[in-house]
């Protein structure tokens, strides 16, 4: 049996989901068709829609579905500046961020510095990866700044953001802010509203929905230029025909995930907790990384000195455990992870990261086996090390 | 047996895969990334470490059934491989990268980190073949000297040897490997082959030596020390080359000129007659043994000193280039050298190539060119 421990990475989809995407996969009709059999699909798609906003506490005009996280990321940063620049004239757009943002904000915001002409201003984060509100504030005041975006939750070391604080900062400066919340929905209460944030990107598959589906939280007051166009749809913010059965899987699985948050958040990180305490003991030389008084339920992200993260990953994934290293492969080729990089964690010490992303499906039994064979996979990996090295 | 094999995406390490796991072991795959340009496409045929190499590889383990990982040797890489290079460039030599490839990553980095991790054999998709002689393993000349790698394997020790596992080695032809993946639904079957350096992509060594040494002009002189030409960098030359001199005016005997000698310190090349370069002794000091040495081997008398290792002198044949044939010679270890006397001239070899030692099919040993004598003058031509 394998136990698998990269829920951050995709987490699998409970036969109640599939049981009412495939139902909803059966049904015919284009929700922008006039007929009946379009009208049954917008049906569906709008009903999903309203689920999905009142899990997350916006207005159903506000959800925006896109083909992804991705999607949603790249529509509300480039989307914004491209409404700034045809609105602001001459004026050239500014982006503030963190360092340690997802490969998908990283990306798009240096393709903006560098073919938009967007002026990108990167925030330090601190040890724990948690954003340094004092440079922030600084950011902000020595504006014009066009657009803030910030992960929620790290999705590499789980470390929320302060974003009621980052957005009550940008407010005062008149500021609009998109928030990431693809790591921390289904784990943390993620309420658009009180967040008070202005754009909010989610992804279905990481709350056990359908890959190939996610959605763009946006206010009505925020300006995303549309990139993909055809008719207008969504707030003009993206066109293209409507996965109605996307929406319906995405908004059951959300329904599900946030049930098991609302009640099963301790028991989740009671697991985690025991993992943490379980590796620390057995290789008291490993370092944890993140907030711990702000964190995701289901992460734990580590750091092993003298070992290598993609040979202590082949040792697990051997014995059945899948585990990541924390950031996704660049073609397959494991970079230091830019965000250990930005807490300070030396490039060196930072090749020897793991993290594990545990959900609501666990089973203590599970955590106990990862455990036991931590040890002789630790050393295994530190001999391979010393070898290769 | 548990193997691991080092798949760069070519059709010839897929079927050792495949042959791997045809002869019942547990078989894991694993890409090397060895080049710190993620992203990057592949160009023509050159290359294996873009990112489409990656993906071909996966797909071929996809199609084995067999798990696959990519690993990162992108630091020893350019440590031991790049760096290698481009001071041997400096230094005036001509180096093989492939061979130091082989040596410190794929049988050295790669084949210690897989027995670490329990694995008893690294195998790759070379035409070489290991067998057990009296003395130990022994490595051969394929079967068919066409695609022969044997040479690019010379640096192998008799440790290494015992972990090295080629699949192909009994294949008459390439085409043959190529068959069988078309056989096997391998979608790299008609794959071209790579060639040239993989981490120079465009193929341009001298544009991409320039940029990394600097260029400054220098004077080409001829064999009595006359100036005939100048040069953008010592560096960009080897010997025995003939194009690319751009000399301004003719030999006094109108034939072809090719180099003779490079001089990096003084940022001279040297060019003559094709007579010149030959020579009739080579000789160096960085030297190993695949397998037994030539005393325990039955070769060769044992006369080690306080040099080290030495032994008399014995019949054999060597190679100085992956392409070039085999020539008769005679091999001796003394003074801590590995020196080989050819019996007929030997032209264009240049200091920093591996000079390849054969008895037979079998690879003896090797080492690095550091000086050779030429055929001419019995004054010994020492290169720096």
């Amino acid at each position: 049996m394998s136990i698998y421990l990269d829920h951050q990475a995709t987490s699998p989809m409970p036969p109640e989901v599939l049981e009412d995407y495939t139902d909803a996969l059966a049904i015919v009709g284009n929700p922008s068709s006039i007929h009946r059999a379009g009208q049954a699909a917008r049906s569906m798609l709008e009903n999903a829609r309203e689920r999905i906003a009142a899990v997350i506490d916006c207005e159903p005009i506000e959800v925006v579905f896109t083909s992804g996280g991705t999607e949603a990321i790249n529509t509300a940063l480039k989307g914004a500046v491209w409404a700034a620049r045809a609105s602001q004239g001459g004026l050239r757009p500014v982006i503030v961020s963190t360092a340690a943002e997802h490969h998908a904000t990283l990306d798009a915001v240096t393709w903006l510095q560098h073919n938009a002409d967007t002026e990108i201003h990167f925030v330090p984060v601190d040890a724990l990866g948690v954003c340094d509100t004092v440079e922030y504030s600084k950011a902000l005041e020595a504006g014009p700044v066009t657009l803030v975006t910030t992960l929620l939750a790290n999705n590499e070391v789980g470390s929320l953001q302060p974003v009621t604080l980052m957005s009550a900062l940008a407010r005062d400066h008149n500021v609009a802010v998109h928030v990431d919340a693809i790591a921390a929905l289904g784990y943390v209460p993620v309420s658009f509203h009180a967040l008070g944030v202005q754009a909010m990107s989610l992804s279905a598959h990481k709350v056990g929905g359908p890959v190939g589906v996610g959605a763009l939280i946006l206010s009505r007051h925020y300006q995303a230029m549309e990139a993909l166009h055809h008719g207008g749809d969504q707030q003009r913010s993206r066109s293209g025909t409507l996965d109605a059965a996307g929406a319906v899987a995405f908004a059951t699985a959300l329904e599900l995930r946030e049930n098991s948050r609302a009640h099963r958040f301790t028991e989740l990180e009671s697991l985690r907790n025991r993992l943490r305490e379980g590796l620390s003991a057995a290789v008291p030389e490993i370092i944890t990384r993140g907030s711990w008084d702000s964190r995701l339920p289901g992460n734990l992200h580590i750091t092993v000195p003298g070992c290598e993260g993609d040979v202590l990953l082949y040792l697990l994934d051997e014995r059945g455990i899948h585990v990541s290293t924390g950031s996704a492969c660049q073609a397959g080729v494991p970079e230091p992870s830019h965000v250990l990089v930005a807490m300070g964690v030396d490039p060196s010490e930072a090749r020897g990261a793991l993290r594990f992303s545990l959900s609501y499906s666990h089973t203590a039994a599970d955590i106990e086996r990862v455990i036991s064979v931590f040890p002789e996979v630790v050393d295994h990996a530190r001999r391979a090390g010393l070898a290769a090295g | 047996m548990k193997v691991l094999v080092a798949m760069s995406g070519g059709v010839d390490s897929a079927v050792a895969a495949a042959r791997a796991q045809d002869a019942g072991h547990e078989v894991v795959g694993v890409h090397l990334a060895l080049s710190r340009m993620p992203g990057v496409l592949r160009t023509g045929s050159r290359g294996c470490c873009t990112v489409e190499d990656s993906f071909d590889a996966r797909r071929v383990a996809d199609a084995l059934g067999i798990p696959f990982y990519v690993w990162d040797f992108s630091q020893r890489f350019a440590a031991e491989v790049v760096e290698d290079f481009i001071s041997e460039y400096s230094e005036g030599r001509t180096p093989n990268p492939c061979l130091r490839c082989n040596q410190h990553i794929k049988f050295q980095a790669v084949l210690e980190r897989g027995l670490a991790l329990g694995f008893d054999k690294v195998a790759t998709g070379h035409y070489a073949s290991v067998v057990e002689g009296p003395h130990g393993k022994e490595l051969h000349r394929a079967a068919t000297w066409a695609k022969d790698q044997s040479y690019v394997l010379g640096v192998l020790t008799a440790a290494q040897l015992e972990h090295c596992y080629f699949p192909l080695a009994d294949t008459p032809s390439k085409e043959m490997v190529r068959e069988e993946a078309r056989a096997r639904g391998f979608l790299v079957a008609s794959k071209p082959d790579s060639h040239d350096i993989c981490f120079i992509p465009d193929g341009d060594t001298r544009g991409w030596l320039a940029e990394r040494v600097g260029v400054s002009t220098g004077p080409v002189l001829d064999e009595k020390g006359d100036v005939v030409g100048s040069h953008q960098g010592a560096h960009a030359f080897t010997v025995g080359q003939r194009k690319g001199l751009q000399l301004g005016f003719p030999a006094a005997d109108g034939k072809p000129r090719y180099v003779l000698e490079v001089r990096p310190k003084t940022n001279e090349v040297v060019v003559g007659p094709k007579e010149m370069l030959a020579v009739s002794e080579l000789a160096g000091s960085t030297m190993s043994f695949a397998g037994a040495d030539p005393v325990v081997s039955g070769l060769a008398e044992d006369c080690s000193d306080e040099a080290g290792f030495g032994c008399s002198e014995f019949e054999c044949q060597v190679q100085v280039r992956a392409h070039a044939d085999p020539v008769d010679a005679r091999a001796r270890v003394s003074g801590g050298e590995l020196i080989i006397t050819v019996d007929q001239p030997l032209l264009g070899v240049a200091p920093g190539q591996s000079a390849v030692v054969y008895v037979g099919t079998r690879v003896v040993g090797q080492c690095t060119i550091d000086r050779t004598v030429s055929a001419l003058a019995p004054a010994m031509r020492a290169h720096a």
